[in-house]
């Protein structure tokens, strides 16, 4: 009898943890927290990667539009990746993106750039990687999705892929 | 192209042969004929030898860089020397479970020839067992991992191999490791059909032991080699990191280890039949949930490969059907028989081997939980937590002196009723031992009571193995040995741990950095290219408190494909300790963070480990003069 109860509860045990492990399979382990989105957009000062002066973010943002900030670098192998869609998503005309560049040679950069194209509106230079963190980045890439109201909407851990960019373009319909 | 064909069609045809192989084994389980049927064997041999081909056929498209196969197209690039190329065959997902195939259907290959003397239906069971294991995984790599997948149009180049994996250790790391996790297989296998067939006899220990002894050498060496692979390429400096995917080859490693107490208990005594039976099955178990926890992608790590779903939830529902499988043969079929051998005095070495059993249970179950908690907490309340080193440091240490002390004693004891003898040297030996950690340790740490007795446990086992070892007649070497190699493995982890000491600075070329009386000097860089990478070379120069000079030259290293920066330590290894230097580029290029540490007696943990692996060889070897 004991042995027989043993049995059941063994029994529900394994059941149990096959749950569990099915459902693990379908949660995304990328780590997104959830209180860096609807964020107010920081206030900062930043060099322009071309004209190489100082700009204020105000004037950065300026326009009534979607605005994407995507944090990238030369030396960044995802970045590299990923670039072919954000000159995708330049194409979209509402929105614009702002690039970050990352704790990165300029010649680098500029030769990246120079061989890959330039999806940018603007490219703001980020020596030290403070910018970075004032937006609440992890590492590179990192996008972030800005809407018309400068709030941070949505957050992109990693290199974005097909599928964040017709999220993208769904949102800035 | 070709050997692409063939690599696919000999695998499906080791598919047929297996269906063939269940068929012509269960017409052959009915019949009264004494000895099995010798078609079987040859036709496992042929089933061997397709997955063999299989398996060549995909290192000749490696070889050749043949890009029409998508497996190839992803793990593979031109510029790779040789050496990599064939290695990448495993060092990839599908490539990888290729490999599983050859390791099952070789085991069981082996075990047809080699149990000649065995009973036939017991025979025939085992090997329809590992016939499903085998059949699940041919559909498991036909259906969501093929690696004989055609790519068109052709492409010109690879997409190259993770630089990480391009190693010499990580080379020779999965074949090792596979034959002795996918060995337990045939463990598990074999245990079911004893199980279902009455036979955990004596009899049965002595065959099935050699199979243990088989997949824990070589499990032992092969997450040495993962764990020297770790020290110096992933730079962080140490061996042991609690990672998941660690911890998923240790699993295994702790039951396996225990099963091999407990066999010697069955082997000799017939008792502990239940301990060996579920043993067997959870080693095999909790291999698979590794191979589960790696693939799936719910675990991230160096060695998942590729994040798709299809494949966990097939190893996930495959493992479920053998944990039923296995779970419902032992409750049917098993019943602990012979009351009277499971009569021992609580002070015998039957007693003493079932508390190794309870504290390998009790290791293994912090290890589990450290493991597949996050999963847990994450699905429950989507929380994400990590469990790092702290965790297990705090749960197994406190543990390791009584589990030291029980290791030193259980040998000495006897069969059935014993009593302590010498009892004068233990003592004698126990005093030194303290005596001497309090001398060594006083200076030293801070932390000295906890420290004083860890490490006195472990210099009594070191005291006791060696006097067995070197003074004594060799009754028991294997066992000797093993527990020699242990005790040495524990003190240089402890000392390692206690004396290590690391600089991190940030430093640039011509400039000299001080600390405690250490100087570090960076001379220069130079450049390098190879076929696959370019790497910048450190020259350091460092002297030591005692005027000592080491030079050091540590590589960044940027592969081309895929593009990646890698740092390379460089390690200068002496008996008694390793001085460790790793470089990485900060800021541009003015400026490079270096980590140089000096850490003692790292040799001794490979050395012991390789005595620990040695003492399973010797046993295997000498199994019949040990009485």
């Amino acid at each position: 009898m004991k042995n027989k109860i043993n049995l059941v509860i063994l029994f529900i045990f394994i059941i149990f943890c096959f749950i569990i492990f099915f459902k693990g399979l379908n949660n995304s382990n990328i780590y997104t927290p959830i209180n860096n989105v609807e964020k107010n957009l920081p206030i900062f000062k930043a060099r322009d990667f071309i004209s190489n002066t100082h700009i204020d973010s105000a004037n950065i943002f300026a326009e009534e539009s979607y605005y994407i900030v995507n944090i990238w670098a030369s030396w960044c192998a995802p970045c590299r990746k990923e670039h072919p869609l954000l000159m995708e998503l330049q194409k979209n005309k509402s929105i614009k993106l702002i690039g970050l560049n990352y704790k990165d040679n300029l010649n680098n950069a500029k030769k990246f750039i120079n061989e890959l194209g330039n999806p940018y509106t603007k490219i703001l230079i980020d020596k030290d990687g403070t910018l970075s963190v004032e937006f609440g980045a992890y590492g590179v890439p990192e996008t972030f999705l800005i809407n018309k109201d400068k709030k941070i909407i949505k957050k992109y851990v990693g290199p974005i892929n097909q599928k964040i960019v017709q999220e993208i373009k769904l949102i800035v319909k | 192209m070709l050997a692409n064909q063939i690599g696919y069609y000999s695998l499906i045809l080791g598919l047929m042969f297996s269906i063939y192989l269940c068929r012509v084994a269960i017409r052959d389980f009915n019949n009264d004929d004494k000895n099995v049927n010798s078609k079987i064997i040859t036709l496992s041999f042929l089933q061997l030898t397709f997955v063999i081909v299989s398996f060549l056929s995909l290192i000749m498209s490696f070889i050749n860089s043949d890009f029409s196969n998508e497996t190839v197209f992803n793990n593979s690039h031109t510029t790779k020397p040789l050496f990599y190329k064939i290695s990448g065959t495993w060092g990839n997902h599908e490539g990888s479970l290729l490999l599983w195939l050859v390791v099952l259907t070789l085991f069981i290959f082996l075990f047809l020839i080699k149990s000649k003397e065995e009973p036939k239906k017991y025979r025939i069971l085992t090997l329809l067992f590992q016939q499903l294991i085998i059949i699940g995984f041919f559909l498991f790599v036909l259906m969501t991992s093929n690696p004989f997948n055609y790519l068109f149009p052709i492409p010109p180049e690879g997409l190259g191999l993770n630089p990480i994996l391009q190693d010499p250790a990580l080379a020779i790391h999965p074949p090792l490791l596979y034959l002795g996790y996918v060995g337990s297989s045939i463990i598990f296998s074999a245990s079911l059909a004893a199980v279902a067939q009455n036979y955990v006899t004596k009899e049965w220990g002595q065959h099935i032991k050699k199979w243990v002894l088989v997949s824990w050498v070589f499990l032992t060496i092969g997450i040495m080699l993962g764990s020297i692979w770790a020290y110096y390429e992933l730079g962080w400096g140490g061996f042991w990191f609690w990672d998941p995917v660690e911890n998923v080859s240790l699993m295994p490693w702790l039951t396996l280890t225990a099963l091999l107490h407990c066999i010697l208990v069955l082997e000799k005594r017939g008792a502990l039949t239940s301990w060996v039976v579920i043993l067997s099955i959870t080693t095999f178990t909790l291999s698979m949930c590794g191979t589960f926890l790696v693939r799936s992608g719910i675990l991230n790590s160096v060695h998942t490969f590729a994040n798709d779903p299809a494949r966990g939830i097939f190893i996930l529902i495959f493992l479920f059907v053998l944990i039923f499988l296995s779970l419902g043969i032992f409750f049917l079929f098993h019943n602990e028989n012979d009351k009277d051998s499971n009569n021992f005095f609580w002070l015998s070495k039957e007693s003493s081997i079932l508390v190794n059993n309870w504290f390998m249970m009790y290791f293994l179950s912090v290890v589990l939980i450290g493991t597949v908690y996050p999963i847990f907490l994450d699905v429950i309340s989507a929380e994400k937590i990590s469990v790092g080193p702290p965790f297990y440091n705090k749960l197994i240490v406190p543990f390791l002196s009584p589990f030291l002390l029980f290791m030193a004693f259980g040998p000495k004891l006897k069969w059935i009723k014993s009593k302590i003898e010498n009892k004068r040297s233990l003592t004698i030996f126990l005093i030194i031992s303290v005596m001497l950690t309090y001398f060594v340790l006083e200076n030293i740490t801070t932390d000295i009571l906890f420290y004083t007795i860890l490490i006195s446990a472990a210099f009594f086992l070191f005291f006791t193995t060696s006097k067995e070892l070197f003074f004594k007649k060799f009754n028991n070497i294997a066992q000797a040995v093993a527990h020699f190699g242990f005790s040495l493995f524990i003190l240089s982890i402890l000392f390692n741990s206690i004396l290590s000491s690391e600089i991190t600075t940030n430093i640039k070329v011509g400039e000299r950095y001080n600390y405690n009386d250490v100087e570090i000097l960076f001379e220069k860089i130079e450049e390098k290219k190879e076929s696959n990478f370019n790497s910048i070379i450190g020259y350091f120069k460092i002297t030591n408190d005692k005027g000592k000079v080491v030079r050091l030259n540590p590589e960044i290293r940027t592969y081309n494909q895929p593009i990646t920066i890698t740092s390379e330590a460089d390690i200068k290894t002496t008996l008694l300790e390793d001085k460790f230097l790793v470089m990485n580029i900060v800021k541009g290029n003015e400026y490079f963070n270096i980590r140089y540490q000096v850490k003692p007696f790292m040799l001794w943990i490979w050395i012991s480990v390789s005595i620990l692996s040695l003492s399973g060889l010797i046993s295997l070897f000498k199994k019949k003069h040990e009485k």
